[in-house]
């Protein structure tokens, strides 16, 4: 398994014992706790042209916890893009600063091109330095799968044999169709909760197929809660809907409180990426089931394991 | 001096001496490959015969360009409109090379990604589609995953950019 030097691009570029590998490292941090010697005269750099607080802060606190410094933008304002920078000249740059980028960009394949820009800068002699992709448009966004799929591994003792249920907007929602892709590599069952109009696409559908996992489409909530070992909840746009009325008589259906969720078993973890609108009720909040909270703190493991890994201070 | 090869066949288009004779287009589509090979500006003589019969097709489109051959991109190019045109090269008549275009397995610079938030169609990005499937005809784009059919796809020099 090589990881140095890697981009940390599509979710599909892993394969099953790789992120087992990953999930094995993240615990023995957390469980050994973290070295500031790991990433010492290191330097992360964070490019985020759009909105995010966990992400950026979550792969901030794993570098600065690993010993490693970072220097970042937070929405373009105040650089060069806003005199129209490419993305490319941008990467070129920032490329002689740093050991390694993270990034979120509001262009679908924009983490993949910045990756083959800093391929051709090492063909040319430089160094390589790797690409995290903190999300890419409505493409990708792996790091947010592997630490989902890791709070589900260490709530749950593994991942084998689980029915995991995702609720909400399944057509449009990118952390369902990369979760999807990455269930699919283990033995699991599949629910989608969703309304008509934001089922899961055909084609994530048939990729799953063809890997012989067991899928099942339903239209409540209440047809899951009972079976469900983990429920994934993610939140529906009002701008979705043609009109108002649809959007309200939807939102009240795909939502969890505190009555319906007492009706799940009491090893069910309730998940959701975060930011919440309304589709879980803050009532929830306290009951044991409810993990949202612990599955984010989840992104500062899994972050710094990759950062340890992809810079060659961890085997 | 031999006898032209495209006379035995009793074509209802005039051989040319020296070029290309692009063959079995499917019907409609000879215009825009005549286009996105650059063949209807001045100083190119070009036939471009539609709605031909064809033993083949029942009905067909071809196009005959003078003193000019193809390169391999534009092979590609066709390929992606009319997957079972054949290219013949013709010299002194005779048809010197037959070829059956086909779509590779992967596109450079030839088509681009129909997902308008693609990075490789907001900025200068070499584009890049990999086949998924050639009949019908999807292609991935190494960037952004996305899926394009055949008919989405934008043309290098058909109003793509």
């Amino acid at each position: 398994m090589e990881f140095v030097n890697r981009d940390i691009v599509s979710i599909k570029d892993f394969t099953r014992p790789e992120l087992e590998y990953i999930f094995e490292k993240a615990k023995e941090i957390e469980e050994k706790g973290y070295s500031r010697s790991t990433l010492k005269g290191k330097r992360v750099g964070l490019l985020f042209y759009e909105p995010s607080t966990r992400t950026r802060m979550s792969f901030d606190t794993a570098a600065q916890t690993l010993g490693a410094d970072t220097i970042w933008f937070a929405g373009v304002e105040g650089t060069s893009v806003m005199k129209g920078e490419t993305l490319k000249d941008t990467i070129e740059t920032v490329a002689n600063y740093v050991d390694v980028i993270v990034m979120r960009h509001p262009f679908d394949g924009s983490a993949r091109w910045a990756a083959d820009v800093t391929t051709k800068r090492a063909k040319q002699g430089l160094k390589k330095v790797p690409i995290v992709n903190g999300g890419d448009g409505k493409n990708e966004h792996p790091t947010q799968t592997m630490l989902d799929l890791y709070s589900v591994q260490k709530t749950q003792g593994g991942i084998d044999g689980l029915e995991v249920a995702l609720v909400g907007d399944l057509k449009y929602g990118r952390t369902t169709h990369s979760l999807s892709y990455a269930l699919s590599m283990f033995d699991t069952r599949i629910d989608y909760v969703a309304p008509e109009a934001l089922q899961i696409p055909a084609h994530v559908v048939s990729f799953l197929k063809q890997k012989g996992i067991a899928q099942t489409k339903y239209s409540r909530i209440e047809d899951v809660i009972e079976t469900a070992d983990v429920i994934y909840m993610t939140r529906i746009q009002k701008e979705r809907f043609p009109d108002e009325n649809e959007y309200n008589k939807v939102k009240g259906v795909f939502r969890i409180d505190k009555s319906l969720l007492s009706r799940a078993k009491p090893t069910m973890r309730l998940m959701h990426p975060l930011p919440r609108v309304d589709e879980i009720a803050v009532d929830a909040d306290d009951d044991q089931r409810s993990y949202y909270f612990q599955q984010a703190g989840n992104g500062v493991p899994v972050r710094a394991t990759l950062l340890a890994l992809i810079m060659g201070a961890v085997e | 001096m031999k006898k032209p090869a495209e006379a035995k066949k009793g074509l209802m288009v005039s051989p040319i001496e020296n070029g290309t004779v692009i063959d079995h287009i499917p019907p409609g589509k000879a215009i825009k490959i005549a286009e996105i090979l650059n063949l209807l500006q001045p100083g190119y003589v070009v036939i471009i015969g539609q709605n031909l019969r064809s033993t083949k097709y029942v009905l067909k489109d071809l196009i005959k360009v003078e003193n000019r051959y193809l390169t391999g991109e534009e092979y590609n190019k066709i390929a992606l409109i009319a997957p079972n045109a054949t290219v013949n090269m013709i010299r002194n008549f005779e048809i010197n090379e037959k070829r059956k275009v086909t779509v590779p397995d992967v596109l450079e610079e030839v088509a681009f990604c129909a997902n308008a938030n693609c990075i490789s169609n907001k900025e200068h990005v070499p584009s890049r589609l990999y086949t998924v499937s050639r009949d019908p005809l999807v292609m991935v784009c190494h960037y952004c995953n996305f899926e394009s059919k055949g008919e989405e796809l934008k043309l290098k020099g058909a109003g793509g950019r």
